[in-house]
């Protein structure tokens, strides 16, 4: 393989890699957004996606339902989460601490329960098209590759479309700027964040369903993705959906060529690294504005 | 242990404070009687095995205790700073040679200095930015544990460390571990309730409270909060140091984010902002472990790997939402303000 076929292949690996991890984002920053508190339990409903719609179609079902219903599922369990830990919390006048330690905490008991459930080994999803991978310029694309991209795609599509054109995306802006104000002309913080922890629920397990082809799926799956998310989400400025794509992206990018110059047992280690820095150095994210009191 | 006891002890109203310390001296020494004969009644390895483990836990979160309760700071990274202490034991002693007591000494100084570097920083942050940049710190150096082949021997472990001797003494039963590590284990304790006690303790009590109010009253919080980081991560690898010597086998899988979680989880249960209450937290997460190691494959015999976490996360979460203060604490967080406290105290005084 000539070395530019080479960049080429770390390229695409790493556009794939970043398109996961900008959808996960996408659903930190907005929950972040809404509620103010991130959902560190995000990375376990990647799992829950992949593993229950490989259970599903193993037990018979078409691909689509088993996908369709993951997702609900998923979604289903953003609400219980929300209601049973996050909304009794938030009455208590938790801090917000104890409020991100117990998104930890949800997250374990997920991250528990698939082991139970699942085991340790890894399960696989058959690709969604039987298509062969092709070379483009000397590099491998495997199909699953584009999927994925598509989803992030259509996913960034519909969210614009939704903050622009809906009222309820409308609301949710309003509630991102000020959500005193927010409650003055009739916006429920309250339903909007059950809204946030349902809706992201059903994004992180869509990105699950779509990674699951390429990785393997094993139950501890979801906690890096989740983490790197988070990355994503810090380095694009944490309140900023257009910078937690960005950021995704650029961190499947880092992490790609990373693999390529130290080995792939490091590439954890370089996330870790990018999110302690940027945190340290520029919490404002790579694109600036940052709106903390959000 | 009576119902007016310990716990009160983080809001003792001054004139109650002596009394108070007279009747906590007293149940310090009735409980390390009991732990004194309590090797020569229990002839079972494994129970003694057990209460060895919750010693070294309940050094580390004491440490964490402090931090989380009296500082108020959360660090999800407190499993790095252990194994840290058990990896500097483990190649000071194994490859350069050095006697195990002195390697033992110098262990907890990695993870001091370490957390002396990156505290500074770190301690910066607030809210979910902690969380995130203490548990990345953690997962960070739990790969540089495994990728350092030549340094730790990877995720197959170091092996070749030598048995800990005191004076000729050669450490190498669980009853001779079980002394050694609550000797120490009650050294931190009254070390804790001495910090927590004095000037600095008050002074971080005023962080928890409000940290501008602290910093108006003249507090330096910032030097501070980075002192009693410096502490806890110097306290987990002393344990860390104690667990390689005991252990005499180290891999990186008992350092990663679980353990952390772990002692986070005895730190919260236990209640954070009480003395004894990591160590009853340790007691309790650590039998909680062994029941569930017992009984959860009697009821799902296929059940394998770190099944217990659901029990954390669930158990992380209830007590977060029913006991903030922990399970060691009579009251919730929000009923007691300060007016509160006093009465409370006064209370226990006349029983």
């Amino acid at each position: 393989m000539s070395p530019e076929s080479q960049l080429l292949q770390y390229l695409i690996s790493g556009l794939t890699l970043g398109s996961i991890y900008a959808l996960i984002a996408i659903g930190l920053v907005v929950t972040f957004n809404i509620t103010g508190i991130f959902n560190l339990a995000l990375g376990e409903f990647v799992t829950l996606g992949a593993l229950v719609s490989i259970a599903l179609y193993a037990a018979g079902l078409p691909l689509i339902a088993a996908f369709a219903l993951a997702v609900l599922i998923a979604a289903a369990l953003g609400a219980v989460m929300e209601r049973t830990a996050i909304h009794p919390a938030r009455k208590a006048n938790a801090t917000i601490l104890t409020l991100v330690i117990i998104t930890i905490g949800v997250g374990i008991a997920i991250r528990g329960a698939s082991l139970l459930i699942w085991g340790t080994h890894p399960y696989i999803l058959p690709p969604f098209s039987e298509h062969a991978p092709f070379t483009v310029a000397g590099a491998v694309v495997i199909p699953q590759s584009l999927w994925v991209l598509g989803l992030a795609v259509v996913c960034v599509a519909a969210l614009f479309a939704f903050f622009e054109f809906t009222y309820l995306g409308k609301a949710v802006r309003a509630c991102v700027m000020n959500r005193t104000a927010a409650r003055l002309v009739g916006i429920n913080p309250q339903r909007l964040s059950l809204a946030a922890f349902t809706a992201t629920g059903a994004l992180g397990a869509l990105a699950g369903i779509f990674v699951a082809p390429i990785t393997f799926a094993t139950y501890d799956m979801g906690f890096m993705l989740g983490l790197k998310a988070f990355v994503a989400a810090i380095l694009g400025g944490v309140t900023n959906v257009p910078g937690a794509i960005i950021g995704g992206f650029l961190l499947g990018i880092l992490e790609a060529f990373g693999v390529g110059l130290v080995g792939s047992g490091l590439k954890d280690g370089l996330a870790m690294i990018v999110m302690i820095l940027v945190m340290l150095i520029r919490p404002t994210g790579i694109l600036g504005a940052f709106r903390r009191g959000a | 242990m009576g119902p007016s006891g310990a716990e009160h002890n983080n809001f003792p109203g001054d004139e109650v404070e002596l009394v108070l310390r007279n009747k906590n001296v007293i149940l310090i020494v009735l409980i390390a009687a009991l732990f004194a004969v309590f090797p020569l009644m229990v002839t079972s390895g494994y129970y003694l095995g057990i209460l060895v483990i919750v010693g070294f836990y309940s050094i580390v979160a004491i440490g964490l205790g402090l931090l989380l309760g009296y500082a108020g700071q959360v660090s999800f990274g407190q499993a790095a700073f252990y194994g840290l202490g058990a990896y500097a034991a483990a190649i000071l002693s194994g490859t350069y040679g050095w006697p195990p007591l002195l390697a033992l000494a110098a262990a907890p100084l990695l993870p001091a200095a370490v957390a002396a570097v990156i505290g500074q920083p770190i301690l910066k942050l607030k809210e979910h930015f902690l969380v995130l940049a203490t548990l990345g710190f953690g997962i960070l150096v739990y790969i540089l544990m495994k990728e350092f082949v030549d340094l730790t021997g990877g995720p197959s472990g170091y092996t070749g460390i030598p048995y800990l001797s005191i004076g000729g003494l050669v450490l190498s039963t669980d009853k001779q571990f079980f002394y050694l590590v609550w000797f120490l284990a009650f050294l931190t304790l009254v070390g804790a309730w001495n910090l927590v006690n004095s000037r600095m303790g008050r002074a971080l009590r005023a962080i928890h409270g409000s940290e501008p109010a602290a910093e108006a009253a003249g507090i330096d919080t910032a030097r501070l909060k980075l002192k009693v980081f410096i502490l806890s991560a110097f306290l987990a690898g002393l344990a860390g140091g104690l667990y390689a010597f005991y252990i005499s086998f180290i891999s990186p899988s008992p350092f990663g984010f679980h353990a952390s979680i772990q002692f986070v989880l005895m730190a919260v249960v236990g209640g954070a902002a009480t003395i004894w209450g990591p160590v009853v937290g340790a007691f309790v997460i650590v039998g909680l472990i062994e029941f569930l190691r017992w009984a959860v494959p009697v009821v799902l015999p296929k059940a394998g790997g770190e099944f217990e976490i659901i029990f954390f996360g669930l158990i992380l979460v209830l007590a977060l939402l029913f006991r903030p203060e922990g399970i060691m604490s009579h009251k919730r967080r929000k009923q007691r303000s300060e007016p509160d406290a006093g009465k409370e105290a006064a209370g226990t005084c006349s029983t």
